[in-house]
């Protein structure tokens, strides 16, 4: 029973995300929505698939990958491309777009290999240096294609699909992306990968696969990434490699690290929460205002972020910590305490001066210098 | 030679002119709890990197049970039947501690279960994860850790961390337990405490183990047979009680 309610936990976020698409299928079946919420609602899910599968690299690996948007970039051109070669034959069906995005997955998966090997031998910043130079490279090897192969400077033409059938296959994706970065992440697979991430020496010496585990996580993060950019290129109608710049990955990265590193729902609310905030700033504010959009955006980053760590605001987080109002809600026994919560900051550390003095110390001295003899003389 | 489960033939290893480890010849019968002493900087936990594969040594050979384990890689020789322990501890420090243990677990053929299986969620996962996770659960309550098993690791206190290390090496299943400095940092209780469960463990899993320790009186109580070591060489060897008793020993360790 508990062990049921305990893998059930698991998949709360799964079981909301679905729920949420399914409400949105019916909604535009029915009332109909407007195809800019279908765009926003299918930028979102693309968002959710990036920071989920960058998450499975940086969050549970430990290792720094600022090139997340070079493997969505494979994915969006090699699957983008492969769609208008096929859909001459199949049309634009189902079978195209789930084709098309198993290709662009599986190249991305190649360039994971390729990323990864490095990662066996190159730690933090050094990893993210190659990483971001990979992004580079991808981006502008697309750029300088010719037209007839990419697209080169003009971008890719892609299949136009009905924009109200793409966002549910969009969802489809969410949801299995999701249950398999939960799957992975609760199995010995996932335990091997986060033993990695807490202490290598310690996960090697414990008989782990450092190689494999490490490559397993860069090639199921990049597949995901892959199919994401095939995705966006479907959702887009054109793609342009200028997109995929570093600017792109670090915005992924900032949705994984806002959301909480090694945290999944985390990174569905922040992927969720940043999207929606960009994509109204762009709508809202236009013409001369449109400068204000990058300013607002690091502002919000930056009062999230203060809100989170600063220990002047603990007192405030603490009491509407939404986690505590569950446990209220939920009227669980607060004296089960499974972390040690104490509060470091208001335990005395300093000794008053006058114990210090009333210490007798002159007993010590003298062991010390009887000690101090005997072994002299010896 | 398959009488003993671990023999050293003149191993050594140099670094650049270091002599950090010279001709260190052990024999480790089965069964036997074996203590390695020696001051600091002696060698000691080289030679523990060494029977790992953490360095591979530049001169000289090992046999775990017969067969030859030099220039092998870690998780090799760690399937092949030897676990350690490290002098500063080194935890999953962000798991929980049965989730520490279960890492030690999943590399034994018996909870086999690839990739697929876990992602795509088939029988055999859900199988295999409860058998884990009852061997894992066995072993925390031969440490006494089996109520805080849902706690995170780094919480614990200092004696059960050590002994959460000990306890995911053994999930490893190894026929020969490296243990760096067990006792360190414990007190008199825990260390009295330590050498039963040492003891018991031997017992209960069949297996040898080789030990570093400062504490003299841990070692002469425990060990059956002790190596010292200083600056890298083989000081003496044999019965505990004699090698300490060894005038080159109290030398090097006293000084005079």
């Amino acid at each position: 029973m508990s062990l049921k309610n305990k893998s059930l936990k698991y998949y709360y976020s799964t079981i909301i995300v679905a729920a949420f698409g399914l409400l949105s299928v019916i909604l535009s079946m029915t009332i109909g929505l407007e195809k800019s919420t279908i765009y926003l609602l299918e930028k979102i899910v693309i968002a959710v698939i990036l920071a989920v599968s960058l998450n499975l690299v940086v969050g549970f690996l430990g290792e720094l990958s600022l090139g997340h948007a070079g493997f969505m970039c494979v994915g969006a051109y090699l699957g983008g491309k492969f769609a208008v070669i096929i859909s001459s034959s199949l049309g634009n069906s189902a079978l195209t777009l789930i084709l098309s995005m198993l290709v662009g997955g599986t190249v991305a998966a190649l360039c994971g290999i390729l990323i990864g090997l490095p990662a066996l031998r190159l730690k933090g910043d050094y990893l993210a240096i190659v990483t971001l130079g990979f992004g580079e490279i991808v981006k502008s090897i697309f750029q300088n294609t010719s037209r007839e192969s990419f697209g080169g400077a003009l971008g890719l033409e892609t299949p136009r699909y009905n924009k109200d059938e793409l966002f549910i296959y969009a969802f489809a994706v969410l949801i299995i992306t999701l249950l398999v970065v939960q799957n992975l992440m609760n199995s010995k697979h996932g335990r091997a990968i986060t033993s990695i991430r807490d202490n290598e020496i310690a996960a090697r010496a414990t008989g782990i696969n450092v190689t494999k585990y490490k490559l397993m996580a860069f090639i199921i993060s990049s597949f995901f990434a892959g199919v994401a950019g095939v995705l966006y290129s479907f959702s887009n109608y054109n793609i342009q490699s200028s997109k995929f710049g570093y600017n792109y990955s670090i915005e992924i990265l900032v949705m994984v690290v806002l959301g909480g590193i090694g945290s999944i729902n985390g990174s569905i609310i922040a992927a969720t929460l940043i999207t929606f905030i960009n994509t109204e700033f762009a709508t809202i504010l236009t013409g001369n205002l449109a400068v204000l959009q990058n300013l607002l955006y690091a502002i919000i980053l930056i009062v999230i972020v203060i809100y989170g760590n600063s220990p002047a605001l603990s007192a405030f987080r603490e009491k509407y910590d939404i986690k505590k109002l569950f446990d209220k809600f939920k009227k669980r026994d607060p004296s089960i305490i499974k972390e040690d919560k104490a509060n470091w900051n208001n335990i005395p550390t300093k000794i008053p001066m006058d114990e210090l003095l009333s210490v007798d110390v002159s007993n010590n001295d003298q062991n010390l210098d009887s000690d101090e003899t005997d072994k002299g003389g010896k | 030679m398959a009488d003993y489960v671990l023999e050293t033939k003149n191993l050594g290893i140099t670094f650049g002119g270091l002599k950090a480890a010279q001709d260190v010849n052990i024999k480790i019968s089965k069964n036997q709890i074996y203590g390695l002493v020696g001051p600091n900087g002696a060698g000691k936990t080289t030679i523990f990197n060494m029977l790992t594969g953490v360095y591979t040594p530049t001169s000289g050979t090992f046999f775990l049970n017969g067969e030859e384990l030099k220039g092998k890689s870690q998780e090799t020789i760690n399937h092949k039947g030897i676990a350690r322990t490290f002098q500063n501890i080194r935890l999953f420090n962000n798991m929980s501690v049965i989730r520490n243990v279960l890492v030690g677990l999943s590399n034994q053929p018996e909870f086999k279960c690839g990739l697929f299986t876990s992602i795509f969620r088939l029988p055999k996962h859900f199988r295999t994860e409860k058998a884990m996770r009852d061997k894992a659960k066995e072993l925390l309550k031969i440490f006494d850790l089996y109520e805080e098993r849902n706690n995170l690791s780094c919480n614990l206190p200092y004696g059960k961390q050590r002994k959460l290390e000990i306890a995911r090496a053994l999930a490893t299943n190894p026929k020969l337990l490296l243990l760096d400095e067990p006792a360190a940092g414990m007190n008199p209780n825990e260390t009295a405490d330590l050498m039963d469960t040492i003891r018991l463990i031997r017992d209960k899993f069949d297996i040898t183990v080789l030990l570093i320790e400062h504490d003299m009186k841990f070692v002469s109580g425990l060990c059956d047979e002790i190596t010292v070591l200083n600056f890298g060489t083989v000081l003496a060897q044999g019965d505990t009680k004699t090698a300490l008793n060894d005038p080159e020993v109290i030398k090097a360790y006293i000084g005079g």
